[in-house]
């Protein structure tokens, strides 16, 4: 396919991907209404509220970086976008998936949140780098299981390209790694826990902690850039499990489906648990977590 | 710089500070010590000088700032009216009211009715009853720092005419000499749906182009100033916080 075909079909699929992941945020913001007995937002709410922030005329800067910020955090939702499968086998949505691998994706996944962490630190305000601080420290906590999981899928299937693990569970539910490779994916699936960010690990962003974390100093247009990028970040990150776990899409509808059931399981963790603070976050991820990391690498080793 | 020299250096600026602080003139600026203009050591060695009330805000009056044309506007200020961030600042015995708009039985969400943590973020400030001078302070920074277009809803009769505290020595009895106000709601203490009406009445301001008060705040910038000028006595920040 011609590359400019191929650019035209990538930026239509990050459109697409973008108005989903707000539909999905409204859904699932609605759903924890519920949960509340509350009505809740209406579904086109996330919208709104990015045309207001794109709407406010004062924009104030604390400096160079401090523009970079929301700019880095959108690359990396891009990044991830760009160099993961969205549609398997499918000539026009698989994006850029055969250039880079899964360590390329880990990379973009840590990305934005070092870039995010400069341009915060920039903008001066003690809640800032205290935000940073822990969103880091959990970043690094959740990236441990993560990785031993993505190390006993790479053993289990010879490979790290996206590509070549989806192109193995083909063919029915039973192909699926998380049930060829139960423990890596129930070490996965504790780890997308963290990743997604919902209760009980949001301590980092929550409104009622110290107040919001990074994006405190953000408003107007560079919010709308962190609310675009975050609920990208979302669906790429619902997707980067569906492709390790569960076989991957082969259409928008079981995307849609696969992407927003994962999202739901976190959620639905979420209204259950209470919020953690981050020392017992970060124990959390080194106890059950990383010992089914471990297991799960012994056992494809010997 | 060799030991000696930063002991003598310390010595020096200590006895400035004290002369300072002995012939400040109270008539004039209140300056907490650790704001006034002074020479500091950096770890190196070397001398730098701060003026932290200078180096951390920007001293700036504030400017008009013009809406867009006609279609544009219209359509922007139907998103702002459907999506109203509220800084979460309970400023007097009414913010007891706000929460229970949050809970099931009121739900402000359904009518894009949020809380933000933050004066950046936000584009409502509720003055939740009695204002004292103390807090008004705090109120007019937070007030400066939200990015414009903002709106005020003044909540209680505290605000409106001093209500049950008119001859407080130190809380304030009308609102609007200080701050511009875009709805009032009445009541000791208006209950969440006169909040919610408020809401309304509120969005409707917003879509007929008439939210534009903070343009009025920075057209009468030097009037409202001095206002809050002659009650608060330890003005000790620039006169706009950005």
């Amino acid at each position: 396919m011609n590359i400019y075909v191929k650019l035209a079909y990538t930026l239509l699929g990050f459109f697409l991907v973008l108005n989903w992941g707000l539909l999905m945020s409204a859904t699932l913001r609605k759903i924890v209404a519920r949960v509340a007995g509350r009505h809740g937002i209406p579904f086109y709410q996330p919208w709104i509220d990015l045309l207001k922030n794109i709407g406010v005329r004062t924009t104030l800067s604390h400096g160079f970086m401090f523009y970079l910020g929301p700019v880095f955090r959108f690359t990396g939702a891009v990044g991830m976008f760009l160099f993961m499968p969205a549609l398997f086998g499918s000539d026009m949505w698989s994006n850029f998936s055969f250039e880079g691998d899964i360590v390329l994706i880990l990379y973009f996944q840590l990305f934005g949140m070092l870039g995010m962490a400069i341009g915060a630190g920039e903008g001066g305000h003690p809640h800032s780098a205290i935000g940073i601080a822990r969103g880091l420290a959990q970043h690094a906590a959740i990236e441990i299981p993560m990785t031993l999981g993505i190390i006993s899928l790479a053993i289990q299937y010879h490979t790290l390209s996206f590509t070549d693990i989806v192109a193995a569970q083909q063919g029915g539910i039973a192909n699926w790694t998380i049930f060829t490779n139960p423990i890596a994916g129930v070490t996965l699936l504790l780890a997308a826990l963290g990743a997604m960010g919902h209760s009980p690990f949001n301590l980092v962003k929550a409104p009622n902690e110290i107040p919001i974390g990074p994006p405190t100093e953000y408003h107007g247009t560079y919010l709308g850039v962190l609310m675009s990028s975050g609920v990208v970040l979302h669906v790429m990150e619902a997707a980067l499990f569906m492709n390790l776990l569960f076989g991957g899409a082969t259409n928008w509808v079981e995307f849609i489906i696969k992407t927003f059931l994962i999202n739901f399981y976190s959620v639905f963790v979420g209204v259950v648990f209470p919020r953690f603070k981050i020392e017992q976050s970060v124990v959390w991820f080194f106890k059950v977590p990383m010992a089914l990391g471990i297991l799960a690498i012994l056992i494809y080793s010997f | 710089m060799s030991e000696l020299d930063i002991n003598d250096k310390v010595k020096e600026m200590l006895e400035k500070s004290a002369e300072n602080a002995g012939s400040k003139n109270s008539e004039k600026t209140f300056v907490h010590p650790e704001d006034e203009e002074r020479e500091v050591i950096a770890p190196d060695g070397s001398i730098i000088k701060v003026n932290p009330i200078y180096d951390y805000f920007s001293g700036k009056k504030p400017t008009e700032e013009k809406p867009s044309n006609g279609v544009v506007e219209k359509f922007l200020n139907w998103a702002r009216s459907e999506s109203i961030w509220v800084l979460g600042f309970g400023t007097g015995c009414g913010s007891i009211e706000i929460p229970p708009l949050m809970t099931p039985r009121f739900d402000a969400f359904r009518f894009g009715i949020q809380m933000r943590p933050t004066p950046r973020q936000s584009n409502a400030f509720i003055i939740s009853g009695y204002l004292s001078v103390k807090t008004l302070k705090r109120v007019i920074r937070s007030y400066e720092q939200m990015p414009s277009p903002k709106y005020v809803l003044a909540l209680g009769s505290c605000t409106i005419n001093g209500g049950m505290y008119y001859d407080s020595y130190s809380t304030i009895n009308r609102l609007d000499k200080y701050l511009p106000v875009d709805v009032y709601i009445a009541g000791c203490m208006p209950r969440p749906e006169a909040l919610l009406a408020g809401f309304m009445k509120l969005k409707e301001l917003i879509k007929e182009g008439k939210g534009e008060k903070a343009n009025e705040y920075a057209r009468n910038f030097d009037e409202y100033k001095a206002n809050q000028k002659k009650i608060i006595k330890d003005w000790n920040m620039p006169d706009y916080n950005w």
